[in-house]
């Protein structure tokens, strides 16, 4: 359900680094420890942005597994569950998220209006 | 007309982050601190909070109450004559189901800073979005009912993640429930390990006098561990 909020995020975020141009594709990279369902983040932002420079465009998501690491025996691991203990040392205080946080706009593909100069 | 490939690599959420910061500053400079509450609807979390507000010594709290609509949690607490703020986030902010910096921004000239020395934001009930939308508070506080399940920290990781104090709230109606108490904590630590937390029953009063000094401490200045 958080989908819609994060559409807007996203679409304000290429706004601003659009300076008007129209987006073709914007490329986002999404830690699995963000808990977003792709297919619902899509319909979002086809509905955020109609009426923005991102209208009609494709959204990219790159998935990116969670990965946590022990600070105290240095192991790093991926998990499917959200447990923050290490399982090799049974520590818990001291693991770290090392990926799967993200939320990133990564880049943006836009169309550039060529510049007529006069010859 | 050619494509271009524009790198930017930015949380989209920076935006938001920023104004957070931006109300953070307003209410240091008021002297101010800030909890964002968060949790279900139906966790219990305006009884909570009428059973400690007139009670903490020394520190003159105000609440924002943030709702998609309505004024009923707000109506309860203004009887208490606690300075009372309500934020609906319909129409004004498109019904949305949690508070940003931004909705957080737009109330600050409503709310009476001066006369204040904590202020509880609470925010619209939900286990999702609040998590992720920091308003520019020093704490957040989370309750969880029994009546939710024991395997709620495992289904909402980013929520339980998020706060520095979890309300175990209901716990009159163990007796009725199948809820393993024990089995929460398990779940709660494996997810947010070593996180405070205070079983409490907003109706029996059970637990109340933690949670009270809990949030008396945030008011006092006394730093709240992460």
């Amino acid at each position: 359900m958080h989908e819609l909020s994060l559409s807007s995020a996203i679409v304000n975020t290429v706004v601003k680094h659009a300076h008007g141009r129209p987006v073709s594709v914007v490329s986002m990279r999404i830690g699995a420890l963000r808990q977003v369902v792709p297919d619902t983040l899509d319909f979002y932002f086809g509905f955020v942005a109609e009426g923005t420079v991102c209208e009609g465009a494709r959204l990219e998501q790159e998935l990116l597994p969670a990965r946590l690491r022990c600070a105290a025996c240095t192991r790093e691991w991926e998990i499917e569950l959200p447990i923050f203990m290490c399982p090799n040392c049974g520590a818990s205080g001291r693991v770290e998220v090392a990926s799967g946080d993200e939320f990133e706009v990564e880049s943006i593909e836009v169309e550039e209006v060529e510049c007529i100069a006069p010859r | 007309m050619h494509r271009t490939k524009v790198k930017i690599v930015e949380e989209a959420l920076d935006a938001n982050n920023t104004i957070a910061q931006a109300n953070r500053a307003d209410f240091d400079r008021a002297g101010v601190r800030v909890v964002n509450f968060m949790g279900a609807p139906g966790a219990g979390k305006t009884a909570l909070l009428e059973r400690v507000v007139r009670d903490l010594p020394g520190l003159r709290v105000g609440v924002l109450e943030g709702d998609v609509q309505g004024s009923m949690d707000a109506d309860r607490l203004a009887s208490l004559h606690v300075p009372v703020t309500q934020l609906n986030t319909d129409p004004s902010f498109g019904g949305e189901c949690h508070l940003d910096a931004n909705m957080v921004r737009s109330a600050l000239g409503d709310l009476p800073l001066d006369e204040i020395d904590l202020l509880v934001i609470e925010n619209v009930g939900n286990l999702v979005c609040p998590a992720e939308f920091r308003v520019g508070e020093d704490a957040r506080i989370m309750v969880s009912a029994v009546t939710e399940g024991e395997e709620k920290p495992l289904k909402y990781p980013l929520m339980f993640r998020a706060c520095e104090l979890v309300l175990v709230n209901k716990v009159d109606l163990l007796p009725h429930l199948d809820f393993d108490l024990d089995k929460f904590l398990y779940n709660l630590d494996a997810v947010h390990p070593g996180v405070e937390r205070i079983a409490v029953s907003a109706k029996t009063g059970e637990g109340v006098e933690p949670w009270r000094d809990w949030l008396a401490r945030v008011g006092q200045r006394v730093e709240v561990t992460a």
